[in-house]
C-alpha cells in the first residue's frame, strides 16, 4: 500500500463513523414515536401523556386487558375481522382486475387502446375527494350504504391506476418471445395471460397486494363515510370511538388498540420490506 | 391452424389482428371499462351537475345557478379551509421533500448498513396515514406531553401544540414530514443511477460539494425530483384522517385544521348540503389542475431528460 492509499483509507475511516452517526441519529428521530407508542401502552392511563421515561419501570398490562371490554358493547375482535374482511377482498380484487387491465395495455392490440391508456393515467391526477359526493348519492340510490360493497367495488374494477400502471411497467419488461412462442403453440391470450405472464409478474403482483392491504387497513374516510352501524366498523372506526369518549379517562385501552392495530401493517412490511421498497423505487423511475 | 407437411417451411403465426383481438381487448378491459364510466366517468358528471343545485340528499335536487359558488367565496369558513391547505401544503411538502433528498444523499454514500436504515426510515411511510398515528402524534404534542417537555428545555414554556390554533398545524406538518421515506426511497433509486465519473470529473476541476450538488446531482435527479413534487403536493391537498383525529374529530382549535376536505366532508355528509360540497369538490379539481399544470409547464425548465430518450 502506498502512502497515497494509506492517507486515503485513514481519511474513509472519519467519515465513515460520522455517516454512522448521522444515521443513527436519523434512526432514533424516526423510530422514537414508535417506541413510545410500544412503552406507553404499558403504563397506567394517567402516566402516559406526562411520564418522561420512555419505558415504564413497572410495566402493566391493564390497556391490553381493557381490550378485552372492547368499546360500546362491541368485541374488539369484531373489528379486525371486519378490517381484515375488506383488506382481503381489496388485495383479491385489485391483483385479478388491475392485471387484467395492464395486460390488455401492453399485450393486446386493440382499437382505442392508446386513448383508454391515457385516460387511465390522467386519473391518477385525479383527487379522491372530487368523486365521494357523487358516488355516495349512487350507493345511497342503490341502498348500499352501511354494506361493505361501496369499499370493494372499486377494488374489482381496476380503478386503482396506480397499480395498473405498476403491472404495465413490468408486463412491459417481460421478453416479447415468451407469449409469441405460445402464440405460435397456439395459446390464446387467456391462457398466456394466466399461464405466463402471472406467474412472470409475481413480483409486481406482491407489491400490489401489500400496498392494496396495507391502503385498505389504515382507510378512515371510506369507512366514515359508508359504515354505520358499530358493527360493521372496521379498526379505524374502531379507534374513532375512543375518540368520541372521554378520551383522557381512557388513554392507555387507545393507546394499546392503536398499537395492535399497527401489528399486521409492521408484519407485512418486515416480511416483504424487500417488495414494498422496490416498488417504491421503480414507481418514480419509469413511464 | 395451418398444418405444415414435409418439405414445407413453417411460416410464423400472422399477428392477429381485427375484431378478434378487438374484441380479446375490451374483454379484458370490460372491469376498467365498467369501473371508469360507473365510479369515476359518471360520478363527475353528476357531480358538476350538482354544484349548480340544492341537494340533501333527500328532497329532489333543484337548480340555483351559481349560488354554490357566490356562497363559498362569501364563506369565512371556506376561506379558512384554503388558507389552512395552502399553508400545509406549502409548508409541509418542501419540508419533507428536503428531509427525504437529504437523507436519500446520505444513504447514497454507500455505506454498509444502507439497506437496513433505508427500510427503517420507509415504515413510518407506511403507518403515518393511519389513525393510530395520529392519536399518537396527538399524544406526542399535547400538554405536558414528550414535545412540551421537550421545549421546556430550551426554556419556551408555550404548552402543547394540539390545544394552540397557532400551532396544532405544525403537528400536522411534522406528520408528514414523519413520512419522509417514501419519496426518500425513490430520490436513492434516482442517485444511484448518477454516473460516478461525472463527479470525479468535477472533483478534479476543483468544484467543492455545493458546486457538485447544484450543478450535478440536482440536475441529474431532475426527473425525480419532479415526480416527487409532483405526488407530494396532490396528496398534500388530500389530507383528512390525520387532521380529522389529530383535532379529535373537530379539524379545531377554532378552524385552525380545517383542512379542505374536512370541510368538504363536514358540509356534505354532516349538513347534507351535497351541492354546496360538490362545487367545493370542483374547485379542489381546479385547483390540483392548476397547479399540476404549472408544474409540468414549469419543467421545461428545471427538468433534464436524458439525451437519447427511454
Amino acid at each position: 500500500m502506498t502512502p497515497m492509499d494509506t492517507t486515503a483509507a485513514r481519511r474513509r475511516l472519519p467519515g465513515s463513523l460520522a455517516w454512522h452517526i448521522g444515521a443513527l441519529a436519523i434512526l432514533v428521530v424516526v423510530l422514537y414515536p414508535v417506541a413510545w407508542t410500544i412503552g406507553a401502552s404499558f403504563k397506567p392511563s394517567g402516566d402516559i401523556v406526562g411520564a418522561l421515561n420512555l419505558f415504564p419501570a413497572d410495566p402493566v398490562t391493564s390497556n391490553y386487558r381493557r381490550l378485552a371490554d372492547g368499546i360500546a358493547d362491541i368485541p374488539i375482535w369484531k373489528f379486525f375481522l371486519n378490517s381484515a374482511y375488506i383488506s382481503v377482498g381489496s388485495v383479491i380484487g385489485v391483483v385479478l382486475s388491475c392485471s387484467l387491465t395492464a395486460y390488455a395495455f401492453t399485450k393486446v392490440r386493440f382499437a382505442g387502446r392508446n386513448i383508454m391508456f391515457a385516460i387511465m393515467i390522467g386519473t391518477l391526477l385525479l383527487p379522491y375527494h372530487v368523486l365521494i359526493i357523487p358516488q355516495y348519492v349512487l350507493f345511497q340510490k342503490l341502498e348500499l350504504i352501511n354494506t361493505f360493497t361501496p369499499l370493494l367495488i372499486g377494488k374489482y374494477l381496476a380503478t386503482d391506476a396506480f397499480f395498473v400502471f405498476l403491472m404495465v411497467q413490468f408486463m412491459r419488461g417481460l421478453p416479447k418471445e415468451l407469449d409469441e412462442a405460445a402464440r405460435l403453440d397456439g395459446c390464446g391470450h387467456l391462457r398466456i395471460y394466466w399461464s405466463i405472464v402471472m406467474p412472470l409478474c409475481r413480483p409486481a403482483l406482491i407489491t400490489s397486494a401489500i400496498f392494496t392491504f396495507i391502503q385498505a387497513w389504515n382507510d378512515f374516510m371510506g369507512p366514515l363515510l359508508y359504515l354505520n352501524e358499530p358493527d360493521k366498523y372496521t379498526v379505524s372506526m374502531g379507534l374513532r370511538m375512543f375518540i368520541d369518549q372521554d378520551a383522557v379517562a381512557d388513554y392507555g385501552g387507545m393507546i394499546a388498540m392503536s398499537l395492535v392495530a399497527l401489528l399486521p401493517v409492521l408484519a407485512f412490511f418486515l416480511a416483504f420490506q424487500r417488495y414494498l421498497i422496490d416498488g417504491m423505487a421503480t414507481s418514480g423511475l419509469k413511464g | 391452424m395451418e398444418r405444415s407437411g414435409p418439405g414445407r417451411k413453417t411460416r410464423p403465426a400472422p399477428q392477429p389482428r381485427g375484431h378478434r383481438e378487438n374484441l380479446t381487448g375490451y374483454l379484458f378491459m370490460s372491469p376498467w371499462i365498467a369501473g371508469f364510466l360507473f365510479l369515476i366517468a359518471g360520478p363527475m358528471v353528476f357531480s358538476l351537475y350538482l354544484a349548480f343545485t340544492d341537494y340533501n340528499l333527500f328532497d329532489a335536487p333543484k337548480w340555483v345557478g351559481l349560488k354554490n359558488f357566490t356562497d363559498m367565496f362569501a364563506d369565512p369558513r371556506w376561506r379558512q379551509s384554503v388558507k389552512v391547505t395552502s399553508w400545509y401544503v406549502v409548508i409541509g411538502t418542501p419540508v419533507k421533500l428536503a428531509a427525504a433528498l437529504a437523507v436519500a444523499m446520505l444513504l447514497a454514500q454507500k455505506r454498509w448498513g444502507q439497506s437496513f436504515y433505508r427500510a427503517a426510515f420507509y415504515a413510518p411511510s407506511l403507518i403515518g396515514a393511519s389513525v393510530s398515528a395520529a392519536i399518537v402524534w396527538r399524544a406526542l404534542f399535547s400538554d405536558d406531553a414528550v414535545v412540551d417537555r421537550g421545549q421546556q428545555l430550551f426554556g419556551i414554556d408555550a404548552g402543547g401544540w394540539i390545544g394552540d390554533p397557532q400551532m396544532i398545524i405544525y403537528a400536522l406538518v411534522a406528520l408528514t414530514v414523519w413520512q419522509f421515506g417514501a419519496p426518500m426511497v425513490i430520490f436513492l433509486a434516482g442517485l444511484k443511477q448518477v454516473p460516478r465519473e461525472l463527479y470525479e470529473a468535477a472533483e478534479v476541476d476543483g468544484a467543492g460539494p455545493w458546486r457538485r450538488f447544484w450543478s450535478i446531482t440536482l440536475p441529474m435527479i431532475s426527473p425525480v425530483l419532479f415526480f416527487n413534487v409532483l405526488l407530494e403536493t396532490i396528496h398534500s391537498f388530500q389530507i383528512f384522517a390525520s387532521a380529522y383525529i389529530v383535532s379529535n374529530g373537530s379539524c379545531g382549535p377554532a378552524d385552525a385544521t380545517l383542512v379542505y376536505t374536512c370541510y368538504l366532508y363536514d358540509q356534505g355528509f354532516a349538513n347534507s348540503r351535497m351541492g354546496f360540497a360538490s362545487a367545493m369538490a370542483w374547485l379542489l379539481l381546479v385547483a390540483v389542475g392548476l397547479v399540476t399544470a404549472v408544474l409540468f409547464w414549469s419543467q421545461k425548465r428545471w427538468v433534464h431528460y436524458e439525451e437519447g430518450g427511454r
